[in-house]
């Protein structure tokens, strides 16, 4: 390991532990900025150590370079705009937006690495698995939170949207899904299982949420809040960078755990909550 | 199993066994800025982001590189600040009492 290369992995253990700790300080109200301000000094070394990385890169094109700075300032702009400026009352969709956006970009990491091995060839398990995992939880919690956004935000009607053969299209698409991963992990590299993986993905997403009420929507966050942890930890095996298998594994355990509370709170199952929106009418209490 | 799946591997179970023991009981006024805080670490997608548009080669990839860091770092940018934002009604000395109240309707 070069010096530069065990300098970074150093700095992402510490980032890692700054996660921790800011997590367990935002468990009382008392503490509970400064734990967000800790786990975000965390992010900025994690995100400048890479930078770092980047820059002694040397196989990079220049148009990387120029993708990868105008990308960053245009999201981080429209990021820190957005939650400067938005009503103390619309911040629950906008923290589903920014989730959204989460999971779309574990899923884009992932299909970037599937295409990148050359159509044809075989993959190894320790690749594949991991690949096909985070598109599907990727794919599903891209537009399952941009359905909840939209809900929150009264864009989509608040009411469970149910129709007729509802629970055969959601068995359908579950099946496909099914089809897709097993295409991808089991055969040769082909963007037609990648296309199939990512429609489906999507597909899912919508009619999982929209059968689910306004008022069971902070839950459905939450579930898929700890689903975009997952996918981005699966992102972390695709690329081989720890940094992400820690910040997502450890975010899908403890968005579960609070999920479960979320739930808990309203009296309710997250179970109930999920499976109650499938084929009835009304979710019941 | 190569050496270095065994790590990440390891390194998966030991994180996630963590994130459930970090978390207790927390009070319900505290749930959705948690979520919002979770949310915003997750935003490390933008690490990966970053690694991948170095990689980048043709019109294709700048195109998923480039979605990938521009949501990645909407998810990282606005997940902190959107919580930091949140916690502000905790942090005033005189008014958390009231303001907390408000803050567990939503």
């Amino acid at each position: 390991m070069s010096i530069l290369l065990t300098v970074v992995s150093l700095m992402y253990l510490v980032s890692a532990a700054c996660y921790v700790i800011g997590l367990h300080m935002m468990r009382t109200p008392k503490t509970a900025r400064n734990g967000n301000r800790v786990s975000g000094v965390g992010m900025i070394i994690a995100v400048i150590m890479t930078l770092l990385v980047a820059i002694s890169q040397k196989e990079a094109t220049m148009t990387g370079g120029i993708i990868l700075v105008i990308g960053l300032v245009l999201g981080l702009g429209y990021g820190a705009v957005r939650a400067r400026t938005v009503e103390m009352t619309d911040m629950p969709q906008l923290v589903s937006l920014f989730n959204a956006v989460g999971g779309g970009a574990a899923a884009a990491i992932g299909a970037f690495d599937y295409l990148s091995k050359s159509t044809g060839s075989t993959l190894s398990f320790a690749f594949s698995f991991p690949v096909a995992l985070d598109l599907v939880i990727g794919g599903i919690t891209f537009s399952g939170s941009l359905i909840a956004t939209g809900k929150l935000a009264g864009k989509i009607s608040g009411k469970p949207i149910t129709f007729p053969g509802a629970k055969v299209a959601n068995a359908l698409v579950v099946l496909v899904i099914l089809v897709s991963v097993v295409l991808t992990i089991g055969f040769a590299v082909n963007p037609s299982w990648l296309i199939l993986i990512i429609c489906a993905s999507l597909l899912f997403g919508i009619l999982m949420t929209i059968p689910i009420g306004g008022a069971d929507m902070p839950v459905v966050v939450s579930l898929l809040n700890a689903f975009t942890g997952l996918a981005v930890s699966m992102a972390g095996f695709v690329i081989d960078n720890q940094a992400l298998i820690i910040a997502g594994a450890l975010v899908g355990a403890a968005g579960t755990i609070l999920t479960l509370q979320m739930a808990a709170a309203m009296n309710r199952s997250v179970l109930n909550i999920i499976a109650g929106g499938f084929g009835t009418d009304d979710s019941k209490g | 199993m190569s050496q270095e799946l065994y790590t990440n591997v390891a390194i998966f179970v030991m994180s996630v066994l963590v994130g459930f023991e970090v978390i207790s009981k927390i009070p319900a006024t505290l749930h959705t800025p948690m979520m919002s805080g979770a949310n915003a670490i997750h935003g490390a997608v933008v690490i990966g982001a970053i690694l991948i548009a170095l990689e980048a080669q043709s019109p294709l990839f700048y195109g998923l590189a480039f979605i990938a860091v521009f949501l990645g770092s909407v998810n990282v940018a606005g997940g902190y600040v959107v919580t930091d934002r949140m916690l502000t009604m905790f942090s005033k000395p005189k008014k958390p009492k009231n303001e907390s109240d408000d803050g567990g309707d939503k």
